[in-house]
């Protein structure tokens, strides 16, 4: 056997095909990924269109000055970590829920119709997802309102009415996600061993306490793994969802605005760039911290399902 | 263990707690499915009804007073639609076939045992899940370095490569024997030849999957017309339908203006509430008709995804 090391070239010239196949990948992610890092520090700088990243002027920490002298920071950051709470926590019971329903469905075609409906939404853009919440929500329009005239009620305005919106976002980001979020659950179930039910049974346990005993526990490692995966992006607000449904509409802020539609405003309505990519370093670094401690949890938990 | 069977089975049939979770599962699921199928109803309805009826008593489960105006206003000017259409179409092949070529190529060589450096490279993808640059120097690539704005090139490319669907690639590559890629070799095939002619046809549901996530984020895609498409003969369909739902009133002026010169109309008298369902009606059509095909392959790729490679 050979024990001398290899020197780099050799390497390079041994793995010529393999190294051939990856240019195409490796060239887009330097471009597209790694080449936008450098551009954070663009977070320091008074952007010129002329000056690009490089040629721009350093200007300290101006643009975070700006950024939290608006009193907007404090705001999105809250939104953004409270809805996401709202929606990993509510979602996932939801999603649960289903699985377990479904699974105790016997008849093969009500349960594949069920879920069917449950995974539409999924596939349609947030765009139509937005023109759905006009018809059911609109103050003329929408059919809520229609209902509660009807019953002799006031309409409410929700499109004025900030307060109303988390359980309105909360609502449309548990309808688009449930069918697809169940996935995972149900495929963790139909992984348990039938004999644990069996004993379970012969040991007088009902059907309730089987859910509650067996299932749950069984699929736990499941529950807890996506958990955390979701808490690593807690930072991040789904901007297509808060665009599509919110709108430029400036009198529900206070209730919706997260990082990501801040950021991009600062950008494209008022042309900030310097406010824009103070918001952006911000949320890049925390993501980065919440999505290694996260993923550095799950690796304590089980090994397996961790990205490193 | 007879006798254990038997008790199940009884359990199974007269147990009040049995009987009790199935009329509540059913109850749950009729319940989720319908609440989910609804606004879907509600949009085809509305977009079924005559224009006075929605102005009158709002936006209902049924059709009110059955008109099919909104959807003539809409083909009274079709090109509008079939350009954003043809766009959409356009993108979403090309895109989806590149896509699956390069993050197949990227995955077979991460998964070769021979390659040693494949951990370094792996780590160069995975990175990228970690840490971004954010949304302005990405903005400032496509618009400044690249001078991409108004170009097809800046719909396509934020969507081509995926290091999702490089993790569940991988993993369905890894499913394959070493020993046969290994006798592939022996016989004096090359890594190309392998990965396209041994490696490609067996993984086929991958290549389903991953090309049915890709056409669907193409399909679905607003964001990138958003931020670098101010030509509006460019938008592709699901910017083009914000576009005219936000913008109702000038999407009927642009109808009444594309008119064949005879046929005068004023963009007043058109629909305003059922021209949007309407439009958003046939923009969502071919996607919910895909939908049973794909809903299939998109169960196994979650799936498999979740357990990285």
């Amino acid at each position: 056997m050979k024990t001398k090391k290899k020197g780099f070239f050799y390497h390079l010239y041994k793995y010529r095909v393999f190294l051939l196949m990856l240019l195409p990948g490796v060239a887009y992610t330097l471009l597209f990924h790694y080449y936008p890092m450098t551009g954070i520090v663009l977070a320091f700088k008074k952007y010129t269109y002329a000056g690009g990243i490089w040629g721009s002027k350093w200007n300290g920490v101006d643009n975070f000055k700006f950024f939290f002298k608006s009193g907007q920071a404090l705001r999105v950051i809250r939104n953004t970590v409270l809805y996401n709470m709202l929606f990993i926590v509510v979602g996932t019971v939801f999603q649960i829920a289903v699985a377990v329903f479904l699974t105790e469905i016997k008849s093969r075609r009500f349960r594949k119709i069920a879920q069917s409906c449950m995974f539409l939404p999924h596939f349609i853009s947030w765009v139509i997802v937005g023109v759905m919440a006009f018809n059911i929500f609109s103050s003329d329009f929408g059919i809520i309102n229609r209902l509660i005239t009807s019953l002799g009620g006031k309409k409410i305005p929700f499109y004025t009415k900030p307060s109303a919106w988390p359980g309105i976002l909360l609502f449309f980001n548990i309808w688009k996600g449930i069918g697809y979020g169940s996935v995972m659950y149900l495929a963790a179930i139909m992984g348990v061993d039938t004999e644990v039910y069996e004993s379970a049974a012969i040991d007088g346990a009902n059907v309730f306490q089987r859910i509650f005993f067996v299932t749950i526990p069984a699929i736990m490692p499941t529950v807890i793994i996506l958990f955390l995966l979701s808490i690593g992006g807690i930072f991040r607000g789904n901007f297509d969802m808060f665009s599509n449904l919110v709108g430029s509409n400036g009198l529900l802020y206070g209730y919706t605005d997260v990082i990501d539609t801040l950021a991009f405003r600062a950008l494209m309505t008022s042309n900030d760039f310097g406010m824009s990519s103070a918001i952006g370093f911000m949320q890049s670094v925390m993501c980065f911290i919440t999505v290694v401690s996260a993923n550095k949890l799950v690796s304590l938990y089980d090994r397996d399902y961790t990205l490193f | 263990m007879k006798s254990s069977a038997k008790t199940a089975s009884k359990n199974k049939i007269t147990g009040a707690d049995v009987i009790a979770l199935n009329i509540i599962a059913y109850a749950f699921c009729a319940l989720i499915a319908l609440v989910c199928l609804i606004p879907f109803v509600m949009v085809v309805s509305g977009s079924l009804s005559s224009e006075r009826a929605i102005t009158e008593n709002g936006f209902s489960i049924l059709p009110q007073e059955f008109s099919t105006e909104a959807y003539k206003t809409v083909f009274k000017d079709p090109w509008v639609v079939v350009r954003a259409y043809a766009t959409t179409i356009c993108l979403t092949i090309v895109g989806t076939f590149t896509g699956l070529i390069i993050q197949t190529m990227t995955a077979y060589v991460l998964t070769r045992k021979t390659f040693g450096w494949r951990r370094y490279f792996s780590f160069f993808f995975y990175f990228t899940m970690l840490f971004s640059g954010g949304l302005v120097p990405t903005y400032v690539l496509y618009t400044n370095t690249l001078k991409l704005t108004n170009n097809y090139l800046a719909l396509l490319l934020p969507l081509v490569f995926g290091v999702y669907n490089l993790l569940v690639m991988k993993s369905y590559i890894q499913g394959i024997p070493d020993s046969l890629i290994d006798a592939a070799k022996m016989d004096g095939c090359g890594e190309f030849r392998i990965l396209f002619q041994i490696v490609m046809p067996l993984v086929k549901p991958a290549l389903a999957t991953i090309g049915l996530f890709t056409a669907l984020a193409y399909w679905n895609d607003w964001n990138s017309a958003m931020l670098y498409i101010r030509d509006e003969k460019m938008y592709p369909l699901q910017y083009f339908l914000y576009q005219q739902v936000n913008n109702i009133e000038g999407y009927k002026k642009l109808i009444a203006s594309n008119l064949v010169s005879g046929d005068v109309i004023s963009a007043v008298s058109l629909p305003t509430q059922t021209l949007k369902l309407a439009l958003t009606c046939v923009v969502t059509g071919p996607i919910v008709l895909a939908f049973p095909i794909a809903q299939r392959y998109f169960v196994q790729g979650i799936t498999i995804g979740a357990v990285k490679g």
